[in-house]
């Protein structure tokens, strides 16, 4: 398709954005139709109630979590190359990326710890480093049906925070949280096959 | 009541009859009914047995078909058994040990599958039932894997088959047979196509994911049309002898398969359109509105039959394309009709088709052994399948956006199972013409036994070991449980956003085109509008807070609770059955207790500890493992032919977007009116539980006005505007019955659902002081103030509208206003896309 390099050109700052994300300018065309099928209204930039018209993310019980981590900082709009970097962390890990990249270069967005930070900061809605307790009640309310009491969910709750926090502070670090999972493939389980 | 049950009774006393009725015809066909008429009217019985002859066929097969009904009867009763042998298989196990039976007594095998049998009577309705629950979005999405595997596919296991075996013979390895090129070259066709009925019986069993599934499925239905044409070119190049075979035939055969195809497929659809306006004007008829949907798409089976296209093609491409509309236009007992008489006839047929397989096998005549042949045949189907999947994997792979891995490979190359349609072309085969006929039939059924048996039953250990072989195998943590399913739900949500599934440029335009003309045509109006996705939503939750309601008045023998003002009574409303769930967790708790009696041996106290942890776990795990959401990817259920799925996912969804746009909603008014997030988080906690108190003191909710409430109820009766309009619409067309047959339905699986959780409820920066959960009956602070959400909505609602607002108790009852009213003005979210195209 020979129009396809003359539309990755309308893309804005497009070679930043390949920089950053690692997207192949194929997936970064295709995510930059999507973008701008959402932008119903061609703002130039997304809105909260655009990302909260995909039906799909209303039955997702992190769906609203999602949508907000696209808006870092209380920022009301993301712009493409913000959309794209939040999709960059869910970009399969290669194996060449390893060797290639220049150890003074930041981590890629989709290495491991990249993948994990981006899941921690949806539990961490206070953003201090730590899941607390209240934190996680939150997410697993969310995630469990309605059969579940509240005391069930409470010692639940309280079963996995102490399972993961080693300090003893009754919240869950970061560190605690890598440490917790370590033994989970994160690089296939939060990658989406298709964002190459 | 009209239930299914006297639904499914009514209908199978029907298809007795109809089988019955129709079985003279099928025996008169190329068979040996009419000798064995003769038979009878020969032996001298003829005074005494002149009714037993008249009744005798349909007697017969519905006796057979009862004992077939039976056996699958039986089968189910241990679903041990079931889940490791598939029905199938014990089917035709069945068939054989009672034709053996039937042949011990008689000396003749009475009772075989006829061509005309088949292809009249019992397939139609199996394939119909496919195409009318087909998946259409997985479908159409996998259309062009699906085509490849069907067309490609089936050719070149038609032509290698054909071709090795032809190999084989000239080599002499099979002795001396009667046989020509091209005559291999039509069993190889007739040998080559995987069999729809086979393989659903199979891959229900084993649970592979939706797009392997989805590809096996749609391959097997889709190759019928080339298996058709592949036979009847062969056919004709054998009548016509080897040498007299010219170019131009070949291209007429190239051609004909287009035709075929094409026209198969454009007869499905234009029945599919009669069907969809049929169904537009049988609002008075609705006794016989289920009637036109198996009428019109046996008839296109029949048309397409008749003009020699691809019948199979015509009746999917007809259900395929008239599900959406028949659905919305029919009403919902008629729904469930149809629903319940499909899957009934389907599986019916199914069972049949299966246990006469085997009874046709217990026949000595068509027995002709030849190991080189069958076991040759045997190796080549699989080998060959096996080479063209990975072929056509590796073509495939480089344009799909999902790849197929080597798991799905080898479940797609193993899953190639043949079935009846095979073994009914075979026998169809004229002796005259085909020397070697009976060979033909007996490697037939040695094949449909081998992959339908063997393979049937090895298929779910070979999944089974291939995937714990990709997975290690260890107890996973609570948290590894947990972020784990966490993290399936964030990859699905960013899918969505992405958008790189469900994003389509052609289906865009199609749902545009279906939007703007074919709804219109061929859907009621009443139905258009209430596909309107959030009233119906709205409507299903007033719908559960009723029934809670009622259900709740049942348990406790009277309505009394709800006006008794006790605090005691308020925090028990929650419309939960006791469960076996609380008790486990208190069971942990008692335990916990009872390691505080004094205990000096350290060790058994240190044992007794780690008992007591253990139990907390395995309770632990085991709820999570329970109520913990589904992501998308497991939940989302196919096709099954046996069952009608419980709507389990249905019900997730609908609580996930309850709660979802009760959030949405919150944010979004305390933007518009400036409250501070954490207080109104607080406020609402109160609120919820004083205004549960209030309804249920004062039932029909007459509550003073107040200034404060004035602000929110302007803003909502903007919202509003246009409900009630649509509201009656959508009530017009649900009668009265479907309303009380949902009350008996849902009050066993949704009388949980009114749970009062204050978790849900309070945005994202909450103040972690509600978390900690005074209750707010012994907070002192807490005075019974009437609420001001009840404020605000119980005057403002129109009684026209919600009939049951009197009714309303929970606090999830508002929510389901406030569920209504937001997303209008707010967004207009479209409810997930699986349930329509």
């Amino acid at each position: 398709m020979g129009s396809r390099s003359s539309h990755a050109a309308l893309i804005p700052d497009v070679d930043h954005i390949r920089r950053e994300t690692g997207f192949s300018q194929a997936s970064l065309l295709r995510l930059y139709h999507r973008f701008q099928a959402l932008d119903r209204e061609e703002k130039g930039f997304l809105s909260r109630l655009d990302l909260q018209q995909i039906g799909a993310l209303a039955v997702n019980p992190l769906g609203d979590r999602i949508i907000d981590s696209f808006f870092p900082n209380g920022s009301q709009r993301v712009d493409f190359a913000g959309f794209a970097r939040v999709l960059a962390h869910f970009r399969p890990v290669d194996e060449d990326d390893a060797t290639i990249r220049d150890p003074k270069q930041p981590e890629p967005l989709n290495s491991r710890m990249n993948k994990l930070r981006f899941a921690f900061q949806l539990y961490d809605l206070d953003r201090d480093g730590k899941i607390s307790r209240n934190e996680m009640l939150q997410v697993l309310r969310l995630m469990v049906g309605v059969q579940v009491t509240d005391e069930q969910l409470e010692s639940i709750t309280d079963r996995t925070v102490q399972e993961a926090d080693e300090d003893g502070d009754g919240a869950v670090s970061f560190m605690e949280f890598t440490k917790s999972l370590e033994k989970m493939n994160i690089e296939q389980k939060m990658s989406i096959r298709i964002l190459k | 009541m009209w239930t299914w049950e006297s639904d499914i009774l009514c209908v199978l006393v029907l298809l007795a009859w109809l089988v019955g009725s129709v079985y003279p015809q099928a025996l008169s066909g190329p068979g040996l009914g009419p000798e064995l008429l003769h038979h009878w009217n020969n032996s001298g019985y003829s005074v005494v047995s002149l009714q037993w002859i008249s009744v005798r066929a349909p007697f017969l097969t519905t006796s057979w078909t009862l004992v077939a009904l039976f056996s699958a009867l039986v089968f189910h009763l241990s679903h041990k058994v079931t889940s490791i042998v598939p029905e199938s298989a014990l089917l035709i196990v069945l068939g054989l040990v009672l034709g053996g039976i039937v042949w011990a007594a008689d000396h003749i095998a009475s009772f075989t599958l006829t061509p005309t049998l088949f292809f009249f009577y019992l397939l139609p309705p199996i394939v119909l039932d496919a195409g009318y629950f087909m998946p259409n979005r997985l479908f159409f999405g996998n259309l062009g894997t699906i085509l490849l595997y069907a067309v490609i596919g089936t050719i070149w296991n038609a032509a290698t088959t054909g071709l090795s075996l032809y190999g084989v013979f000239l080599s002499g390895l099979m002795g001396e047979l009667k046989i020509g090129l091209l005559d291999f070259l039509l069993f190889g066709s007739l040998i080559a196509a995987v069999d729809p009925v086979a393989v659903l019986a199979v891959f229900e069993e084993v649970h592979v994911n939706e797009v392997l599934f989805i590809i096996v499925f749609g391959e097997s239905l889709l190759n019928d049309a080339v298996t058709v044409v592949l036979y009847n070119v062969f056919e004709s190049f054998v009548t016509l002898g080897g040498d007299k075979v010219t170019g131009v035939d070949c291209v007429k055969g190239i051609v004909s398969f287009f035709v075929v195809s094409l026209g198969g497929t454009l007869v499905g659809v234009i029945f599919a359109f009669l069907l969809s306006l049929v169904t537009r004007f049988t609002k008075h008829v609705r006794i016989i509105e289920p009637g036109f949907v198996f009428v019109i798409s046996y008839l296109s089976y029949l048309t397409s039959e008749m003009l020699s296209l691809s019948a199979i093609l015509a009746i999917t491409f007809c259900g395929i394309c008239c599900q959406k509309y028949v659905k919305a236009n029919i009403s919902e007992q008629s729904a469930t009709t149809v629903r319940y008489t499909m899957k009934m006839l389907a599986s019916g047929s199914e069972t049949i088709i299966f246990m006469f397989l085997g009874i046709s096998a217990v026949d000595p005549l068509i027995w002709t052994w030849n190991t080189a042949f069958v076991l040759l045949t045997l190796v080549f189907i699989s080998v060959y399948r096996a080479i063209g999947v990975v072929l056509q994997t590796w073509i495939l792979n480089r344009y799909r956006m999902v790849q197929l891995e080597t798991i799905d490979q080898v479940v797609m190359s193993y899953g190639g199972l043949r079935g009846a349609v095979a073994y009914a072309l075979v026998v169809l085969l004229d002796e005259k013409k085909v020397k070697e006929k009976n060979l033909f039939v007996s490697t037939t059924l040695i094949v449909v036994f081998f992959t339908v048996i063997f393979q049937g039953l090895t298929i779910k250990p070979l999944v089974q070991w291939l995937k714990v072989k990709r997975s290690e195998e260890r107890e996973p943590k609570l948290n590894e449980k947990l972020h784990g399913r966490a993290f399936d739900h964030i990859l699905s949500a960013i899918e969505d956003i992405s958008g790189q599934i469900g994003h389509n440029y052609l289906r865009d335009k199609w749902s545009n085109f279906d939007r703007k003309f074919l709804s219109k045509v061929l859907m009621r109006r009443s139905a258009q509008k209430s596909r309107d996705r959030i009233l119906n939503v709205f409507h299903e939750l007033n719908l559960k807070d009723a029934i809670s309601y009622v259900a709740e008045g049942e348990r406790r023998g009277s309505l009394a609770f709800i006006r008794s003002p006790s605090t005691d009574n308020m925090v028990n409303v929650d419309f939960s059955t006791p469960r076996p769930s609380t008790v486990e967790a208190s069971v942990s708790y008692l335990l916990r207790e009872n390691v505080s009696t004094v205990c000096l041996d350290m060790q058994s106290l240190e044992q007794r500890r780690r008992s007591i942890r253990d139990t907390e776990d395995m309770v632990t795990h085991h709820t999570l493992q329970q109520y913990l959401y589904k992501p998308r990817q497991e939940y989302k259920h196919l096709y099954s032919r046996h069952e009608i799925t419980p709507n389990e996912d249905e019900k997730q969804d609908k609580e996930i977007f309850h709660r979802t746009m009760r959030k949405r909603l919150e944010s979004f008014k305390s933007a518009k009116l400036g409250i501070n997030q954490n207080k109104k988080a607080a406020k609402l906690y109160k609120r919820e539980r004083a205004q549960k108190r209030r309804n249920s003191s004062i039932p029909n909710g007459k509550l003073p006005m107040e200034n404060l409430a004035h602000n929110f109820v302007i803003k909502e009766k903007d919202f509003e505007l246009s409900e009630p309009e649509e509201a009656t619409n959508y009530e017009e067309t649900s009668g009265g019955i479907e309303f009380l047959a949902n009350v008996t339905k849902d009050v066993t699986s949704e009388s949980g659902a009114g749970i009062d959780n204050p978790v849900f409820s309070p945005d994202e920066d909450l103040d972690p002081s509600i978390l900690s959960r005074v209750p707010p009956w012994l907070s002192p602070g807490e005075t019974v103030v009437p609420s001001q959400r009840a404020r605000v909505q119980i005057p403002n609602s129109p009684s026209n509208f919600r009939r049951l607002t009197p009714f309303r108790l929970s606090n999830k009852s508002v929510d389901s206003f406030l569920l209504a009213d937001g997303p209008e003005e707010q967004l207009q979210p479209t409810f997930p896309e699986s349930t329509h195209m």
